[in-house]
């Protein structure tokens, strides 16, 4: 039996905002849907009508040869042109409401994308996160992207814009939320094999809990005091875990997989492709290539004891 | 006079040609029409096989975390799946018709170079052949290309793509390339050297006009695509750093070169279906086009302005607001001249007399579609929609409302309408309107609702997806769609099959059309017209023949 995740009781909809740019976004997209359709509606309306009025059938008359005209010409050129300009008008204003970003040097986050998980920085208190954001609510973060490989994307559509994340081409977004909240975010363009379990989190909370929340990662994770959880760090030292993986005062500092110093406190694995339960981390272990087939996890073929010290360590890094 | 060049040119293919039989009288034959009909095949042979991929990832897609495909297998499926559409099935059936009709609407024997005709073709083929080779190196080379039909850099480099899947693509891709190249000079130069006589390039039929258009604009941008291509075989093979970051490369260049092609690729598409369609509505109206002028110079608009609007694929690039502004600016101009062409066609029906056939039925269809696949396109111009909605199920939505609801439904437009031309009988009706109410339903249940899908954040092209609230009701409607869609072709094949047998004889001039293909038998003999051309005095030769005393030059007299 699989374990998925979810259920998901947030959601990712663009047409519910949780942030001011995201706001201004929505409601040109439904002010230009609402545009778009009455076009729709009025050019359906003269296909329709045409076909019913001038069906052919006994009676009528027969067909006027006419070759147009200019007036006629002239107004479904100059309407559109018309619309169109005030069509623009709004992009404009709105470009500006809904992606105020500017580059910055020193980024209240750096957000670095990998092929297929995100690593989270937080410069200014040294925190390393991954595929999980949290935010203070009501503070508007500048966010700096820069890619580990190819292209990435990121998206979470009821905070702020898409934007591309492009090797050798740093981008900056401004990253808010205006309540408490989770909401989802994806890697929006294609990445690779893994490119579907490339999701993420952005957690907003009141700025105390923020703060608490921040606290607890800047700390060290306590050693392990169970002899099954010591032996499993001894088991994430000795084989090649802590080649990829860093677990802070550990000797662990790889930095090709995500930083697991408080992998505990996550809620999700491998970006999203499970939800981290010690039943779930288990299973994860155990077969990488099940749940995210593809993904530059290797299997270690751990014996079921092995597995279970190392799970029971990794548990301890709250 | 300029007739004169075509039998001197012909005369010796001629002999050979009528000392062929069998399949050698098709695989030798330099003659427009079995070229054409190649061709048509040929793209209507892949468009099932991108169909079936198709179908393969809309089962995978049908239920959250399904595991019917891997994701290496799924990421070649929309690889090939889009790559097929756009370049063996779409340009190819638009060329196909192009060869077969154009230089019977312009009272020509041939192409102006049968050989190269030939040529094109059979290059073409090959790249294709050759593209879905890759698929038969699976078990020792990792299978097909499998980085996007977009190709985009560095994920297509070495480095991170190191199976030859995207050099099978390259070079594939370079041939199509050469071969579409081939076939638009060819359109170009018949069309400018082999009109018959009277017929002016303002009395041009319209689909006529829009495929000489469309031949510039491959002309122009089909060099672009090649010279990317082979900037990334240089990059993957003689390890250069063109599109390489990491090695003072520029991942960037890649999308502008890619869609300085790519987008204009998509207009080389939907103007010859715009050209169906302005030949179809009038003849079922019972009218000439309205307003012709308009409609022939909105084309050019288009097509200059489509060159212009690259870059509004890579708004979510992050390249500046005053980079985005203009080009957001030119796509909505776009809007303009399309929404011209949408007016006269619907104009045009009023107050004529409309005769529903499927042909008609296929046309109206893509009225509606396509201004819906047009309208969603207005709404990526605009800026900050793109960057919500771009790679995700919206965008998805929109290419498919343009490129089936658009050119797909005006290329069954077209071939009810040629059909009895080419083959000498009639495609049936009855089958015909289950073809296209079924396609109608399927095609709507498949891609309206993944408008919905992208605006709920789900990606593009992803295997598989969480089950999100909504996700699954709609992803499994889609799929139940796409096989609605799926039996809507199979119900056009069987009517292909029975019509070819024993469909109702056509007659030369079936549907009471003007234009001059209409003029000889069907199927038309050996170099088109066994009595000569009739003489052309104006847009609508065959009507003026008919209505002596009412031609269109009294007509448009008496209008002014």
């Amino acid at each position: 039996m699989l374990a998925m995740p979810g259920p998901y009781s947030a959601n990712a909809f663009t047409l519910a905002p949780a942030s001011p740019q995201a706001a201004a976004i929505s409601r040109l997209f439904v002010g230009t849907l609402i545009f778009l359709g009455l076009i729709l509606v009025l050019v359906t309306f003269l296909v329709i009508y045409a076909i019913i009025r001038y069906r052919d059938r006994p009676g009528v008359p027969e067909a006027r040869q006419n070759f147009g005209s200019r007036k006629l010409e002239t107004i479904w050129t100059v309407l559109p042109i018309l619309s169109l300009i005030v069509l623009t008008a709004l992009t404009a204003s709105t470009m500006r409401t809904g992606d105020p970003a500017t580059a910055v040097d020193d980024p209240d986050l750096r957000i670095v994308a990998h092929q297929w998980w995100w690593e989270i920085h937080y410069p200014k208190s040294g925190v390393i996160a991954s595929n999980e954001i949290h935010i203070p609510v009501g503070r508007s973060l500048s966010v700096e992207l820069r890619s580990a490989d190819v292209i990435h994307d990121f998206w979470a559509p009821q905070l702020a814009r898409k934007i591309d994340i492009v090797p050798g081409h740093p981008n900056y977004l401004r990253l808010e939320a205006d309540h408490p909240g989770t909401y989802l975010g994806v890697c929006s363009e294609f990445c690779g094999t893994e490119h579907a379990w490339m999701r993420f989190q952005v957690i907003a909370q009141p700025p105390d809990r923020f703060a608490e929340w921040l606290r607890a990662q800047e700390a060290a994770p306590p050693a392990p005091t169970s002899p099954e959880a010591i032996q499993g760090a001894q088991i994430f030292a000795d084989r090649t875990c802590a080649n990829c993986h860093a677990v802070a005062s550990t000797v662990a500092t790889g930095t090709i997989g995500p930083d697991l110093t408080h992998i505990a406190s996550r809620r999700m694995l491998a970006a999203g492709a499970l939800e981290n339960t010690p039943a779930n981390l288990v299973m994860w272990l155990h077969n990488p290539e099940e749940f995210k087939p593809g993904s530059h996890m290797p299997n270690l073929h751990l014996s079921k004891s092995d597995l279970n010290a190392l799970v029971a360590y990794l548990e301890t890094l709250k | 006079m300029k007739q004169a060049a075509v039998p001197e040119a012909l005369e010796g293919e001629s002999f050979a040609l009528e000392a062929r039989e069998g399949w050698l009288s098709w695989v030798a034959s330099v003659d427009h029409k079995q070229l054409g009909i190649l061709y048509l095949l040929g793209a209507f042979f892949f468009f099932i096989v991108g169909g079936v991929l198709a179908l393969l990832m809309r089962v995978q897609l049908a239920v959250p975390d399904n595991r019917f495909v891997t994701p290496e297998i799924y990421n070649q499926l929309f690889t090939m799946h889009g790559t097929t559409m756009v370049f063996l099935v779409l340009v190819p059936l638009l060329v196909g018709f192009a060869t077969y009709m154009v230089p019977l609407m312009i009272g020509a024997r041939d192409m102006a170079f049968p050989r190269l005709n030939a040529l094109s073709f059979w290059v073409q083929i090959m790249g294709g052949v050759m593209l879905y080779f890759s698929f038969a190196t699976g078990a020792i080379n990792g299978g097909a290309p499998d980085m996007g039909w977009f190709s985009y850099a560095p994920l297509s480099e070495k480095a991170f793509s190191f199976t030859p899947g995207v050099d099978y693509w390259v070079v594939s891709l370079l041939a199509i390339g050469v071969g579409t190249l081939g076939a638009a000079i060819n359109i170009i130069a018949t069309v400018i050297c082999l009109r018959a006589p009277g017929m002016s390039i303002r009395r041009l039929p319209l689909f006529v006009w829009m495929t000489f258009i469309t031949a510039w604009m491959m002309v122009l941008v089909m060099p672009i695509l090649n010279a990317a291509l082979l900037m990334l075989l240089i990059d993957r093979q003689l390890n250069a750093h063109f599109f390489r970051p990491d090695t003072g490369g520029s991942a960037l260049l890649w999308q502008h070169v890619f869609w300085a092609f790519g987008h204009p690729e998509v207009y080389i598409m939907i103007l010859p279906a715009f050209g169906i369609i302005s030949e179809v509505v009038p003849v079922f109206s019972g009218k000439p086009i309205y307003g012709y002028d308009f409609v022939a110079a909105s084309t050019l608009a288009i097509a200059f302005l489509s060159l212009a609007v690259w870059a509004h694929h890579m708004f979510a690039v992050g390249l500046g607001h005053t980079f985005d502004m203009f080009f957001a600016i030119c796509s909505m101009a776009i809007a303009v001249p399309t929404g011209v062409k949408i007016f006269n066609w619907t104009a045009t029906m009023y107050q004529g007399r409309l005769r529903l056939t499927t042909s008609m039925l296929f046309a109206l269809g893509f009225l509606v579609m396509f201004t819906i696949g047009g309208l969603s396109g207005v709404a990526f111009a605009v800026v900050p929609i793109d960057w919500q909605v771009t790679d995700s199920y919206f965008v998805v939505a929109h290419i498919h409302f343009v490129l089936f609801g658009g050119t797909v439904f005006a290329l069954f437009s077209g071939v009810y309408y040629w059909f009895p031309k080419i083959s000498g009988r009639m495609l049936s009706e009855r089958w015909g309107k289950w073809h296209f109410w079924l396609t109608l339903v399927g095609f709507n249940l498949t891609f309206m609702i993944q408008h919905v899908l992208g605006m709920l954040g789900m990606p593009r092209r992803v295997f598989t997806y969480p089950a999100l609230p909504g996700w699954e009701a709609m992803n499994m409607l889609s799929t139940i769609g796409a096989f609605l869609l799926a039996f809507s072709v199979l119900i056009f094949i069987i009517n292909l099959a029975i019509s070819l047998h024993a469909g109702e004889t056509a007659g030369d001039n079936p549907w009471d059309a003007w234009t001059l293909e209409w003029a000889t038998t069907s199927p038309p003999p050996m170099e088109n017209f066994a009595h000569g051309v009739p003489p052309v005095q104006g847009r609508r030769p065959l009507w003026d023949l008919a209505h002596p005393n009412r031609t269109d030059a009294i007509l448009m007299k008496l209008a002014r």
